[in-house]
């Protein structure tokens, strides 16, 4: 048994999906050698048994081919009508997804999971459609013929000599709780085709003829029964290994294949899946990106290639270097691989010794302890060769050329002169000079012009015989091959340098990319700060648009972030929410809506999706698979940060919570002291007046006038503050007389101000004022009360009014004699439930709040001072603006 | 006094069983017989099995709004009401005045109050003739001569302010609306002026009352209007 080495994440993630879900649907597949053998046939039986059963189950697609036997069992089986899409003026029809999911069903039948969806379906693949069913819990009955499994579709266009086009990954079928083999003998297939019980497909009844020979027949059905086999095996090996079924990956290998653009690399791809399988070891595809461009073709196919590599279970990295070499050995040493798979190299021998040996020579002079294989390739039967690979270099300019030209004709001029003084070996050196001084300027090519040139000038300006291209003695011969070969190196080498260069500035641009997003997110006060910076900083690196949807505390909602650049049109919104509850990447550049215009990602924070984000660049381009990876990691910081203002709107509102818990706490304290007060009152004068006498009578009614008469304030106190706090007071403004003003607040505190001699002073101009009458009389009405209840009996209480021309204002002035307002009391005089703490017995601290509330919302403010001969000073300033005359009689 | 106190038949709509007990002590004692019911349908049709002398509503019933039962018993029947409100807004009580109420009681009210109000309503019987003089505190109003005299000396008003008077004598005792002052005073298109009638309301003051700047006859009601008060 060898060393075992548990993969954290990879236990992580199996212990995330058991928890994740309740219940995950059960997947069955009806397993065939090919077509004809009955998968269907079978699937509708056992969907027969589940129906006496009474499991609720549903026909998404099925494929009968009109066979009557296989309609017959369709009999009775509620069938969910095919989806109608539009593609290019046909009306093509599909399994209809969105109404399975939405209908729930126990079980529903899927027919071909090999079947490439029509284009405008939510998935490009049926199996991605069964993957969300059994994500969604619904268990699914599906068929496979063998030919369509991924790792098979190899070994099967070796026998069949038919290349296969629907390929469904191992993993799903891994994901199969049961295999069902629906197996049939060769001889009674073709029986039955004779008796055209086959589908065979439009007209292709000879290459089907091809195909159905016996020879055919029979590997294929070994090759099915191996399956199942192999299959059945590995589960019990897992079950003996470690009692679960899920055992992540138990050997201490693991194999890194290289993968490239080439076709090739396909097989590669599936040859090391079949050995890692084998080997119960974890595989990984590394993708080296060098500084040169690949082809549009070349990257499409690379893309490709990493994604079969994902499907068949593989973990992809994608590194750069300019050694294809170095990077493989540097990802195997970092990963732990003990295995690294290559291609047979194909490159022509001459150029692999100027590269410094072949990939798999510089792989194993650096492998150290890691095993390498090399796998030789098959040309894939009529695909062409791998011309094409790399984009062409980028011409040089003509302006470098002119210049490596006119260097070198000053340079030949000059010698000339010079050539008497110092001899032409020393010509020769100064070449050299120019030649390695030109490479530091201009690129490639010229520089190998200039190498050339500069060498051919020499050996026919300077080297003697001159003006002729022989070379006299073997020295000068010697001098010019080594000539030649040094600036031909020392070109190429420089020219090499600045690539490297500009690849790690590319690489320093991503770095500082990420590094000024976290900095920007890490300065950013705000959510909407940190989003703002974030999608600015996409928008110029990814040179497109972006948005940010962010879920609702609700849970079902996505909602647009505002600093969004990019306006999701409804379907993006279907593909962005679709990421969202699903949690995995979507749209362009996937195979999940991949006819969307945006690259979406969600912002995942511990199984939980925050939101979505969304890359959207201009149709003619690609992002690469290391812009993706950017993307992805945008979406990483944005989801921390997401997370961390979550967290801290969590804490607000807990804080929020505890302070009007406090505040309750008052207020019940305040108002049932404040009632329960006056009903006392009330209660016992009352009990009181059934034996009292004449004199006592007439004190007792006071009392309880007085308690009724507290009992009315308080309540329309509380009624007030609720009317300014639930927004429902508008005040109504209208033509107001002061003294009107003074005498209704005056009546409206009744008996309270008898102490208190009230002195008024109103200016005899004093004009009408606009404000709401009501709302003013219960202004100073408050602000009486407030004197008489904090001074000491029988001192004024003082009432001014006025005009401030200057500012347009009028005041009313409400002044005491009384103790004054304590500093301490100040800030929070105008805030509900503050009492004076000298105040005598009576009142919630209502008062002044209301006072600012109502004059506030007459566009108004109170002024709180001090009095300047004791005492507290309240002034209450209102807009002012004079009225219309008013006509003569 | 110019009437004796009418004693009626007073017809009490409220759903609060104890403020209707309150209501027939303080009415019974004052000499008027007294009618209840509970809500504003079995109101209405005790109103059209037998007219009463004045009605007291409560606005807040819990079958029809008191607004609903004003207007449908104002659809055939002039009988006083006075409204009995807990809503301090002084939109509802213009409303209510609009809406065909003679007057308005704000809860709580004390009793003289109640009976003050009740005469008020009272004496304006539908057909009721009116009186030649009215006096108040040393004002004497001769709406026949349409002359205003203190201690036999005349007041000279102009013609507005004599206007503004009389329209308050006409209602005395009773709240008389801002937009009913200025549509019957100033004319229907002057109903926004307000400040015209806190002008001439000022003047009239100073001419009738001994402090107008605390009077004690032309009372303002906050927000609503005016009220004449004849006894204080």
């Amino acid at each position: 048994m060898p060393e075992r080495r548990p993969n954290s994440d990879a236990l992580l993630a199996s212990v995330g999906r058991e928890e994740a879900r309740p219940r995950r649907g059960r997947l069955k597949v009806f397993f065939g050698m090919c077509p004809g053998v009955g998968k269907t046939y079978a699937m509708l039986r056992a969907a027969q048994q589940e129906l006496l059963d009474r499991v609720d189950v549903i026909v998404g697609v099925v494929e009968t081919h009109g066979r009557s036997e296989t309609e017959a069992l369709l009999v009775g089986l509620p069938v969910m009508p095919r989806k109608q899409i539009e593609h290019r003026g046909i009306t093509l029809t599909e399994f209809d997804l969105e109404s399975v999911l939405a209908s729930k069903p126990r079980l529903v039948l899927v027919d071909a999971l090999a079947h490439a969806n029509v284009p405008g379906s939510r998935h490009r693949r049926r199996y991605q459609d069964v993957t969300e069913l059994l994500d969604a819990g619904i268990d699914v009955f599906t068929t496979l013929n063998v030919q369509h499994l991924e790792s098979r579709a190899d070994a099967v266009r070796q026998i069949s000599g038919v290349p296969v086009q629907e390929t469904v990954p191992d993993s799903v079928i891994e994901l199969a709780e049961q295999i069902e083999l629906v197996d049939l003998t060769p001889v009674a297939l073709r029986e039955r085709l004779a008796d055209g019980k086959v589908h065979l497909g439009d007209g292709a009844a000879t290459a089907a003829e091809n195909f159905f020979k016996e020879t055919n027949l029979t590997a294929l059905r070994e090759l099915a029964l191996r399956f199942v086999a192999e299959r059945v095996d590995k589960q019990l090996r897992e079950l003996r290994a470690t009692g679960a079924p899920h055992a992540v990956w138990r050997s201490g290998e693991r194999l890194l294949v290289a993968v490239g653009p080439s076709p090739f690399s396909t097989q590669l791809v599936r040859w090391t899946r079949r050995m890692a399988a084998a080997q119960a070891a974890a595989w990984m595809a590394v993708s080296v990106e060098s500084s040169r461009q690949l082809a549009a073709e070349a990257r499409r196919r690379l893309e490709q290639n990493l994604a079969l590599a994902r499907e068949l279970g593989a973990e992809i990295v994608v590194t750069h270097d300019e050694d294809v070499a170095e990077a493989l050995v540097r990802v195997a040493l970092q990963h732990n691989a003990t295995q690294i798979v290559v291609g047979k190299p194909r490159t022509p021998r001459l150029l692999n010794v100027l590269r410094g040996g072949s990939l798999v020579d510089r792989l194993l002079r650096r492998s150290g302890s890691i095993d390498i294989y090399v796998v030789p390739g098959e040309r894939a039967a009529g695909k062409s060769t791998v011309h094409l690979e790399w984009e062409p270099p980028q011409p040089a300019p003509a302006r470098e050329f002119i210049e490596v030209f006119a260097a070198l004709a000053a340079l030949s001029v000059a010698s000339s002169f010079l050539v008497s003084y110092i001899g032409y070996l020393a010509v020769g050196l100064l070449y050299l000079l120019a030649t390695i001084a030109l490479s530091l300027r201009v690129g490639r090519w010229p520089v190998l012009v200039a190498g050339v040139v500069s060498a051919l000038s020499w050996n026919f300006l300077f080297i003697p015989p001159a003006f002729t291209f022989q070379i006299a003695k073997f020295e000068d011969g010697m001098m010019f091959a080594t000539y030649f070969a040094v600036a031909l190196i020392a070109g190429q080498l420089t020219a090499r340098i600045r690539d490297q260069e500009r690849h790690e500035r590319l690489r320093e641009e991503r770095a500082m990319a990420l590094f000024h997003l976290t900095q920007a997110l890490s300065a950013a006060r705000s959510l909407d700060e940190g989003v703002f910076a974030a999608l600015r900083q996409a928008d110029a690196i990814f040179s497109g648009k972006s948005a940010l949807l962010l879920g609702g505390l609700d849970d079902n909602a996505l909602a647009s972030h505002s600093a969004s650049s990019l306006a999701l049109s409804d379907q993006e919104r279907g593909v962005a929410d679709w990421v969202w509850r699903n949690r995995k990447k979507a749209g362009r550049f996937t195979d999940t809506l991949p006819s969307a215009e945006g690259f979406h990602v969600p912002l995942v924070r511990e199984d939980t999706a925050l939101g979505v984000f969304v890359i959207a660049v201009a149709t003619d381009t690609m992002l690469t698979l290391a812009q993706r990876d950017l993307a992805e990691s945008f979406a990483a910081q944005l989801a921390l940060l997401v997370e961390s203002e979550q967290f801290r709107a969590a804490r607000e509102r807990e804080k929020l919570l505890a302070e009007s818990e406090k505040l309750h706490h008052a207020l019940l304290d305040g108002v049932s002291h404040e009632l329960k007060t006056p009903l006392a009152v009330l209660h016992s004068a009352a009990e009181s007046l059934r034996q009292a006498d004449e004199a006592t009578r007439g004190q007792l009614i006071d009392e309880i006038l007085t308690a009724t008469r507290r009992l009315h304030r308080l309540v329309n106190n509380l009624l007030d503050q609720t009317r300014l706090e639930s927004g429902a007071l508008k005040p109504k403004p209208d033509w107001c007389d002061v003294h009107d003003l003074v005498n209704a607040a005056r009546e409206g505190v009744g008996d309270l101000l008898a102490g208190h001699p009230l002195e008024t002073s109103i200016p005899c101009d004093m004009p009408l004022f606009r404000a709401d009458f009501a709302l003013m009389e219960q202004v100073i009405a408050n602000l009486f009360l407030n004197a008489a209840l904090h001074t000491p009996a029988q001192t004024p209480v003082f009432f001014a009014a006025g005009v401030e021309g200057a500012r347009q204002r009028v005041f009313f002035t409400v002044a005491d004699r009384g103790p004054g307002l304590p500093a301490t009391m100040r800030d929070r005089l105008f805030k509900k439930f503050q009492r004076g703490d000298a105040a005598r017995a009576g009142g919630l601290g209502l008062g002044l709040s209301i006072i600012s509330g109502f004059v506030a919302a007459q566009g108004g403010e109170v002024v709180a001072g001090e009095n300047p001969g004791g005492g507290a000073v309240f002034t209450v300033y209102l807009p002012h603006a004079a009225h219309a005359s008013v006509p003569n009689e | 006094m110019n009437t004796p106190p009418a004693k009626g038949d007073i017809l009490v709509i409220d759903d609060e069983v104890q403020i209707r007990r309150l209501l027939r002590i303080t009415l019974e004692s004052a000499g008027h017989s007294v009618r209840e019911v509970e809500t504003g349908l079995l109101g209405l049709d005790e109103v059209a099995r037998r007219a009463p002398d004045a009605i007291i509503l409560d606005l807040g019933l819990p079958d029809l709004p008191g607004l609903e039962v004003l207007r449908r018993l104002r659809e055939w029947s002039r009988v006083p009401v006075l409204v009995l409100t807990v809503l301090a807004a002084e939109s509802d009580k213009i409303a209510a005045l609009d809406a065909g109420a003679d007057d308005y009681l704000t809860k709580p009210f004390g009793g003289g109050e109640l009976l003050a109000r009740l005469r008020a309503i009272m004496r304006r019987a539908p057909g009721g003739e009116e009186l030649a003089a009215v006096t108040f505190g040393d004002i004497t109003v001769d709406l026949a001569a349409r002359i205003v005299r203190r201690h036999e000396a005349e007041v000279k008003l102009t013609p507005r302010e004599y206007a503004l008077l009389r329209i308050l004598v006409v209602h005395r005792g009773r709240v008389v609306t801002h937009q009913q002052i200025l549509r019957e005073v100033w004319g229907p298109k002057s109903e926004e002026n307000t400040h015209y009638l806190r002008v001439h309301m000022t003047h009239l003051r100073q001419k009738i009352e001994a402090d107008p700047h605390q009077p004690r006859h032309l009372k303002t009601e906050s927000g609503i209007g005016y009220r004449l008060v004849e006894e204080c």
